[in-house]
């Protein structure tokens, strides 16, 4: 079934948020925190466009739309829209108009919030761009986009070194697990031939065929573990919690973080299915939920526990995927769907909370149910999908999980297991999260707390709601998103059938039953857990976290002592190694090819021509061994007035004239500069140090002649002359030939060539204007350092 | 340096340098010439009432600051690629215009007033260098 | 025709290395315009030299009658000529300048970018 070619709107919808990203600052600018609800009107409606695709996709139609971007290379800017891309397609606006309303409330009076608007939405168009992209190339620009507008909003409170930290962590992390994509990118390319994804899902085993398999499936799981933060690379994304709520709301519920699940999701046709894939994925997701939701349960800060979790549902996301079994396949696209809403609503919910509290350690909150009660009726809904009780659409995921997970023969045990431990754990959090800061006794908190504005409370309210509006209409949920979703995953059409309510007592309502027995448990007791954690943490001592600062500070030291080794800060050592591999290259090659020159003959030379050689000759030897400044400039004047009259000599009167006013300038600014200047009576260099240098010079001299020798003695080349003496009058209506190549044949050249001269002109009258201190050498700081001569420092 | 002689003569020496720069400067497409040697006359002419008359004057002289005669030099250089657009040619394709004045021929062209911006840039440049560096002599 | 010229421009190029292999600041300013002229020289007799007649067309024809020195090298040598001196004069200026702020005309003592005990490198983000 190939895809339908579909008009550029879609194209646009991609490109809107980029457009959105420019006009943000302007809007804030003049409406304020209001502009957000102008602002929101774009994703609203790059949401409505997508769900215009709902329809036929859950058909079993597919569509594709393209510009040409870089045609020579394959580079397309094009989109595909399937049952998988549409879903996160909708995730992103959907949830990314929520994101931008909450934003406006978050940040009111933020005077940056223009620029939150901005970096929000370039960051909105980067993941679209990401979760459509059909060109593999096109894909990687986009999944590369994520990184550094993630970098953008990780950092946008730069002023904290946490901050930046945190934005240069994953920075790293993730840029560099996207080089790891690219190159598994160019591997897929080179190949199989084909750059469009869509014409790659149209033969599955395109690449399971080719030899190229392993490094193809490793590298392009570097990519997707780096951004979905899988065990050892979660550290980054706790750390970015160090950015504003609406961003972790955003990039760590549905979006940034959900790249890499959706790439393996995507390139689960093609790649997965092998033992490769059922083994590596299951290990390090299972590991990933359970470090995830230990980390959680041990932190006290709202945001870190969520950020925890999350770390934890990708790693049961990505475990799922490696199953590769269809019913888990299928509990991973609800879990995606479910955990994108909940969490992002949960994030939401901590943000509020801690703008309207002004904290978010769990342990100094309590009984604000009565002061924010839309809130606390929000966080409710969304907890209780998160922790997967009926009649939520995180209990439908995770029974259809289990249901997977259970059935799966080779591995199901364990996984099934791991997945009972870290759900039991994901329902810990959640009434954690849920529970402590909103009922028992009221806690006094650093500001008194009410409820937000409707920017704040709209975002959380909807998203929790839609997890159980989902839920209560599952059949048609089941229908329209997760089984076209699922129909991309397994590459064919299949067709599934939801239901809110367990229709028997199966394994998967017993697990359950497990699960929440085992949470409730857990829950009574998480002091002592988080002791207990806290305690095996400290005698561990070292984490992924740290390895990334010793990481760059290696880098760091280890670039600084080759910026020493290389660069001495001896211009002597620069310039003799310079001259030695100069004198290396000129040399060698004539040598080793044996392309050294004839014997010269004895030139025809006039009498007066001689005269004129050994003018600059003479001229030559006084420069060297010149030891006052008239003697300097002189020679120097002699030496380039031989030079003039060698172009004379040989036909070049413009040459000629204009080495003869050059000279002329040269020994006046010369003469005028040098008085200020010190010469030394004689060179420095005695003894061994002058032979090594006159070697080098000598080398570097013999090299160039025996090199022009040559060729000179080659025969020459003239077609370039002949054509410009050809011309030079006939089109260019000049006689002088030198002038016409300079003005018109190569004006272009000589426009470059006049800047510079414009430049150099600059320069020297700023070297001249500018004065430091009048007077005072660098080398004198304690003169600045002491208070007394401050402040009488300005009488200067 | 500041003899009488010299003195009383660089005004005149200067003046008769900067008219010969411009006429090697326009008889450079036909003739050894154009705009870099006439520049660099001009720039010495500028030098040497620099030297014999001191700068102040030089500089009320010339009117502008040299490096703005440099700049728009340059601006004159890049304004002569500009009229091949009209005719939907490459950037810098030559455009001739003969026009006759007082029954004279004159062949006006862009690489003329090329030429002329690299005169003025070379005079500039070059000049202003000169200037600031005697300049300095004086303080 | 170009061995004699050819010589000397290695000449040229010897003085010029010597001479910016110097510590002092004027010995090396020294090398450099010498090595512009060198430079220059190469590039001339790179096309060839050929006696005393200019790439001139004469007022009657409209190509050169007879064969004429090599105009491109010649093109391309006027204007380098003219960007070397203005360099030269940069350099001059900069080495004043230099001379003036940091009180000496030795290059080695000349640390102010690449101080002779550096820091440890900046840690921290």
């Amino acid at each position: 079934m190939t895809p339908a070619l579909i008009d550029d709107t879609t194209l646009y919808a991609v490109l809107a948020p980029f457009a959105a990203a420019v006009v943000a600052p302007f809007l804030t600018r003049w409406f304020k925190h209001n502009a957000a609800w102008l602002l929101a009107i774009v994703p609203a409606l790059i949401f409505l466009h997508f769900t215009g695709f709902v329809e036929p996709v859950s058909k079993g139609e597919s569509f594709v739309a393209a510009k040409a971007w870089a045609p020579s290379y394959g580079v397309n800017f094009s989109v595909y829209v399937d049952g998988l891309s549409t879903l996160f397609a909708l995730l992103i606006s959907g949830i990314g108009t929520f994101i931008i309303l909450y934003a406006g409330g978050y940040l009111k009076g933020h005077p940056q919030q223009g620029r939150f608007f901005s970096f929000l939405f370039m960051f909105m168009g980067s993941m679209l761009g990401l979760v459509l992209g059909n060109n593999l190339i096109s894909l990687f620009i986009f999944w590369e986009l994520t990184s550094i507008t993630s970098f953008l909003l990780i950092g946008f409170d730069h002023l904290r070194a946490a901050s930046r930290r945190a934005a240069l962590q994953a920075l790293v992390v993730t840029g560099g697990g996207g080089l790891a994509l690219l190159a598994g990118f160019i591997l897929i390319i080179s190949a199989t031939g084909e750059i469009e994804m869509s014409v790659l899902l149209s033969s599955p085993d395109i690449i399971k065929d080719t030899a190229l398999y392993v490094p193809i499936f490793f590298l392009v799981l570097g990519g997707a573990f780096t951004k979905s933060a899988q065990f050892p690379f979660h550290f980054w994304l706790p750390n970015a919690m160090e950015a504003p709520t609406p961003v972790s709301a955003y990039l760590h519920s549905a979006t940034m973080v959900k790249a890499g699940v959706y790439l393996l999701m995507r390139m689960h046709p093609l790649l997965g299915g092998t033992e490769l894939w059922t083994t590596v994925l299951p290990l390090f997701g299972g590991v990933t939920l359970l470090v995830g939701t230990i980390l959680a349960v041990r932190q006290t800060d709202l945001k870190l526990m969520l950020a925890y979790t999350t770390v934890a549902s990708l790693g049961l996301l990505v475990m799922l995927t490696g199953t590769s079994q269809e019913k888990a396949l299928e509990g991973a696209v609800l879990y995606l769907l479910a955990h994108s809403l909940f969490k992002g609503a949960l994030f939401m919910v901590a943000g509020t909370i801690d703008h309207e509290a002004g904290t978010r350690d769990i342990t100094k909150l309590g009984g604000l149910r009565s002061a924010m009660p839309i809130t606390f009726v929000a966080a409710c809904l969304a907890a209780l999908s998160m922790a997967g009780l009926p009649p939520f659409i995180g209990f439908i995921a995770k029974e259809v999980l289990y249901y997977g997970t259970w059935g799966w023969l080779e591995l199901g045990l364990p996984i099934t297991v791991t997945a009972v431990v870290g759900n039991a754990l994901m329902l810990v959090i959640a009434a954690a999260v849920a529970i402590k800061p909103f009922l028992g006794p009221k806690v006094e908190t650093p500001k008194h707390a009410h409820e937000g504005p409707v920017l704040l409370f709209a975002g959380p309210v909807f998203l929790s709601v839609t997890g159980l509006g989902l839920a209560l209409i599952a059949h048609t949920t089941g229908e329209l998103l997760i089984g076209p979703t699922l129909s991309s995953l397994v590459g064919q059409t299949t067709e599934i059938e939801l239901h809110l309510w367990p229709t028997s007592i199966n394994a998967p309502l017993l697990l359950s039953l497990v699960t929440i027995g085992l949470g409730i448990v857990l829950f009574t007791q998480i002091d002592r857990l988080r002791g207990l954690i806290g305690s095996i943490l400290t005698a561990i001592g070292w984490g992924p976290d740290k390895g990334f600062d010793q990481f760059v500070a290696g880098i760091v030291g280890l670039s600084w002592r080759i910026t020493r080794l290389l660069q001495s800060g001896k211009m002597q050592t620069y310039m003799i190694l310079t001259f030695i591999f100069t004198g290396v290259a000129v040399l060698v090659p004539g040598f080793l090819t044996g392309s050294l020159p004839a014997m010269p003959k004895m030139p025809d030379y006039r009498f007066y021509e001689w005269g004129i050689l050994l003018i600059a000759f003479f001229g030559l030897i006084a420069v060297l061994v010149a030891n006052t400044r008239l003697t300097a400039i002189v020679s120097l004047g002699i030496q380039g007035f031989a030079v003039a009259l060698i172009f004379m000599m040989f036909g070049a009167p413009d040459l000629s004239f204009t080495q003869f006013m050059v000279e002329t300038l040269s020994v006046v600014i010369l003469a005028l500069v040098m008085t200020r200047l010190n010469l030394s009576p004689s060179d420095h260099r005695h003894g061994l140090a002058a032979i090594g240098t006159g070697i080098v010079a000598i080398g570097v001299g013999l090299g160039l002649t025996l090199t022009l020798l040559a060729i000179t003695q080659q025969p020459f080349d003239s077609r370039l002359s002949d054509f410009f003496a050809q011309f030079s009058r006939s089109i260019a209506h000049g006689r002088n030939i030198v002038n016409v190549i300079i003005v018109d044949f190569r004006g272009f050249d000589t426009l470059g060539e006049i800047a510079v001269v414009v430049l150099a002109g600059l320069c020297v009258l700023a070297l001249i204007r500018v004065r430091t201190k009048p007077e005072k050498p660098i080398e004198k700081p304690e003169t600045v350092s002491q208070p007394t001569s401050a402040q009488t420092g300005e009488v200067r | 340096m500041r003899t009488i002689i010299f003195r009383t003569i660089a005004p005149y020496l200067s003046a008769l340098m900067v008219l010969f720069s411009i006429f090697v400067l326009l008889r450079g497409h036909n003739e050894p010439g154009g705009g870099f040697i006439g520049g660099l006359i001009a720039a010495s002419a500028l030098a040497i009432f620099g030297i014999a008359c001191g700068v102040a004057s030089v500089r009320r002289a010339i009117v502008f600051h040299p490096m703005g005669v440099s700049g728009f030099g340059l601006f004159l250089s890049a304004l002569a690629g500009l009229p091949s657009i009209f005719k939907a040619q490459a950037f810098m394709t030559s455009q001739w215009l003969d026009v006759h004045l007082f029954g004279v021929e004159i062949a006006l062209s862009t690489p003329l007033f090329f030429d002329i911006g690299v005169y003025l840039v070379v005079v500039g440049a070059i000049g202003s260098i000169a200037l600031a560096l005697e300049e300095r002599e004086v303080d | 025709m170009e061995s004699g010229v050819v010589i000397l421009i290695g000449l040229f190029f010897t003085v010029a290395v010597y001479l910016m292999l110097s510590k002092q600041l004027v010995r090396i300013l020294l090398g450099i315009a010498i090595l512009g002229n060198a430079v220059n020289m190469l590039i001339f007799t790179n096309g060839r030299l050929t006696r005393e007649v200019p790439p001139l067309i004469p007022d009657h024809l409209y190509a050169p009658e007879t064969a004429t020195a090599n105009p491109l090298p010649q093109a391309l040598v006027l204007t380098a000529i003219v960007i070397s001196f203005s360099f030269f004069a940069f350099l001059l200026v900069l080495a004043f300048r230099a001379y003036q702020e940091l009180g000496t005309d030795e290059v080695n003592e000349m640390r102010i970018a690449e101080p002779e005990h550096d820091q440890t490198p900046p840690q921290g983000y």
